[in-house]
């Protein structure tokens, strides 16, 4: 007996130590369930966050654009309306009203990080036979650069951008049978046309974004959609990105500003991440559930297995008290000891599936965030676990009445 | 000599308040004084295993009252109850004597570990030093399945005595046992009352046995019709 144990652990463990065959079944299944329930928990968190981290690295957090035109309906002086319906009017390509003095203040803010304005446009980009639809976007590539981080999605070439260079997708490059050192003729309609020289090209992982997206000097953009001194937009990045809208409706309401913010723009991955987070909480919670049943299911067997000892306790003066925690320790010992083995199957798991889950080059599909607490949670709460489910047992085991165990 | 046990007009009902009520004993009156050794005896269904639950506190009367070294058990609350149980009765039963998944010194130590909460070093040492006086101080690390009847019943005696107890109750505690382990066992009993004065109750259908009490007294259908005293008691009082 170990000295620094009390009565109710000491009889608890060798209950749980005696039933070896019940013992081991039941950790075996705790272990699974924990196990499962750490794999799901850390696969979600390692996508979500690799998700959210290329959604927050690839475009700006808040976008501040000119207001939309809107034609409005011609009234009379005394106010009859003679031209009720409206056609919305085309959204032609407008420089933000005074960017410069709404660029200032936003640079004064201190829930934004960075701000710099862009200004974007549709061309088409041709190389010999082919041609092919863009989007350009023309920035200030230092603080550009620190909001969409595409210097860390550049595979060849490099980020550095002179008036007469361009970076584009490599879906585009590919398209165009082009590659870095190659020149692009961008045709705009406003403005004419240039010739560019690719200086990189990137994977954004998307292929939309690869085939559409190329990047130029805001001088350059300027001059191709014939914007000389103006801007379409100004880019932002907040201090906390899931105040995005917040603070994109604050600034919305000070100035003649559109501030649409990322988490508006990206519903739908939102709408995604929410059903994934729901549904995964589901099956971990059921799978809780079977194991919390399961622990129940033994220990209730245990107690109607241990009636007449449970008798000779009690008739040696232990109280109900007593009896109770002994059976509330072996669900807790259950939970947590299940949990470790659970923790420790979980992260083979994990490990087994970074080493064999690979893109087709051989790199990984995504980073694994694994955190400590995760163990430390799922330990915590299969313990609690493991109480609450011996709470049945436990009750009945405190409610026998000794008479009747001793003499069954 | 101290009356250690008085019971005034027991009374206990089975199934109260339901069709199939039915009163097993019927007003027991009896004195017994500290240091007695008393055998209980009578044929089967008359009530003996009630009346010892009832004096060891397992269960309450129907009626009447029960004075443990003068104190009145009555009007205590189950948890006065189960104290008093643990510090002042042994148990021997006649059934599942040990607890199967402890050793036969840990079997010795549980009722002051109970009692104590923790294990100590005068712990064991009582407990090995009981299991010594029941000539079983090489199997103290012995689990109780692997014993023979005779030597768990021991055990249970060592066990019964662990805290000292002012009164032990052995129910038919060697109706299980051959007649040389159930002359052996109780000449143990016996020998525990008159070293120590501790007080015994012992429900047996062996007339042998009966006769090497102090006292024997008769229950018959949940009445008292017996009461013989076999030899006077002239001890020395008890240890402390
Ligand atoms: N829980 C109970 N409910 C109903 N009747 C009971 C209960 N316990 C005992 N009885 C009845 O009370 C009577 C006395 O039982 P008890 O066990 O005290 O007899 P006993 O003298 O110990 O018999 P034995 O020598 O067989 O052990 C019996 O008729 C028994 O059927
Ligand atoms: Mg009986």
């Amino acid at each position: 007996m170990r000295r620094w144990l009390t009565f109710a652990w000491i009889a608890a463990l060798r209950f749980l130590s005696e039933g070896r065959m019940q013992t081991g079944f039941i950790l075996g299944g705790i272990a699974i369930g924990v196990g499962v329930i750490v794999f799901m928990s850390a696969m979600l968190t390692s996508v979500q966050t690799n998700f959210t981290n290329r959604v927050l690295t690839s475009q700006p957090q808040i976008q501040l654009k000119p207001p939309d035109e809107v034609a409005r309906p011609l009234r009379r002086d005394d106010g009859v309306v003679e031209a009720a319906i409206v056609q919305r009017p085309t959204q032609r390509i407008l420089s933000l009203d005074q960017w410069q003095t709404v660029l200032s203040s936003m640079r004064a803010r201190s829930d934004i990080v960075v701000a710099t304005p862009s200004v974007s446009g549709s061309a088409l980009a041709v190389r010999g036979d082919a041609s092919r639809s863009i989007g350009i976007l023309g920035m200030e590539p230092d603080d550009y650069f620190r909001i969409v981080r595409l210097p860390d999605y550049i595979i060849a070439g490099e980020p550095s951008l002179g008036t007469d260079d361009i970076l584009v997708g490599i879906d585009l490059a590919n398209d165009l049978g082009a590659t870095v050192g190659d020149k692009l003729n961008i045709t705009t309609g406003p403005g004419g046309s240039r010739i560019l020289t690719i200086r990189g090209i990137f994977d954004l992982g998307n292929r939309g974004a690869n085939e559409r997206n190329t990047y130029v000097q805001l001088r350059t953009a300027q001059s191709l959609l014939n914007l000389i001194g103006g801007v379409t937009e100004i880019d932002l990045t907040v201090a906390d990105v899931y105040a995005a809208e917040t603070v994109a409706q604050d600034i919305g309401a000070v100035l003649p500003v559109k501030a649409e913010s990322w988490i508006v723009t990206n519903a739908q991955f939102f709408t995604a991440i929410w059903a994934q987070t729901l549904s995964s909480l589901l099956i971990r919670s059921f799978v809780g559930l079977s194991v919390a049943f399961g622990i129940a299911a033994v220990l209730i067997v245990s107690v109607l297995q241990r009636s007449k000892d449970i008798g000779i306790l009690r008739a040696m003066g232990s109280s109900r008290g007593k009896i109770l925690r002994i059976f509330l320790i072996q669900g807790g010992v259950l939970g947590f000891l299940g949990s470790l083995f659970g923790s420790f199957m979980g992260g083979i798991a994990l490990f087994a599936w970074y080493r064999l889950a690979r893109q087709a080059n051989g790199a990984e599909l995504f980073p694994l965030v694994v955190e400590p607490s995760l163990f430390l949670f799922s330990a915590l709460l299969a313990t609690i676990t493991g109480v609450l489910a011996g709470m049945v047992p436990a009750l009945r085991a405190a409610r026998l009445d000794p008479v009747e165990a001793i003499r069954g | 000599m101290a009356d250690l046990l008085v019971l005034d007009g027991i009374r206990k009902s089975y199934n109260v308040g339901t069709p199939v009520e039915t009163e097993v004993l019927h007003g027991i009156d009896l004195v017994m004084k500290a240091g007695e050794f008393v055998a209980l005896m009578g044929p089967s269904g008359c009530g003996k295993s009630t009346l010892l639950n009832i004096v060891g506190l397992l269960d309450r009367p129907t009626s009447g009252h029960l004075f443990i070294d003068g104190k009145d058990t009555t009007s205590l609350a189950e948890a006065a109850l189960t104290r008093l149980r643990g510090h002042s009765i042994g148990f021997v039963f006649q059934y599942h004597h040990l607890i199967s998944a402890f050793t036969a010194r840990e079997n010795v130590i549980m009722p002051m570990l109970v009692d104590h909460g923790r294990p100590d070093a005068p712990m064991e040492r009582r407990a090995d030093e009981l299991l010594d006086q029941v000539g079983l101080g090489k199997w103290r690390d012995t689990r109780a399945t692997n014993m023979s009847g005779g030597q768990q019943q021991r055990v249970a005696i060592a066990r019964a005595l662990a805290m000292n107890p002012l009164l032990v109750l052995a129910d038919e505690p060697t109706g299980n046992l051959d007649t040389a382990s159930a002359q052996g066992v109780f000449e143990l009993m016996r020998r525990f009352n008159l070293q120590r004065g501790t007080t015994f109750l012992v429900v047996t259908h062996n007339h042998d046995l009966a006769a090497q009490c102090d006292r024997i007294i008769d229950l018959v259908d949940g009445r008292l019709t017996g009461d013989r005293r076999i030899r006077g008691i002239d001890r020395v009082s008890r240890p402390g």
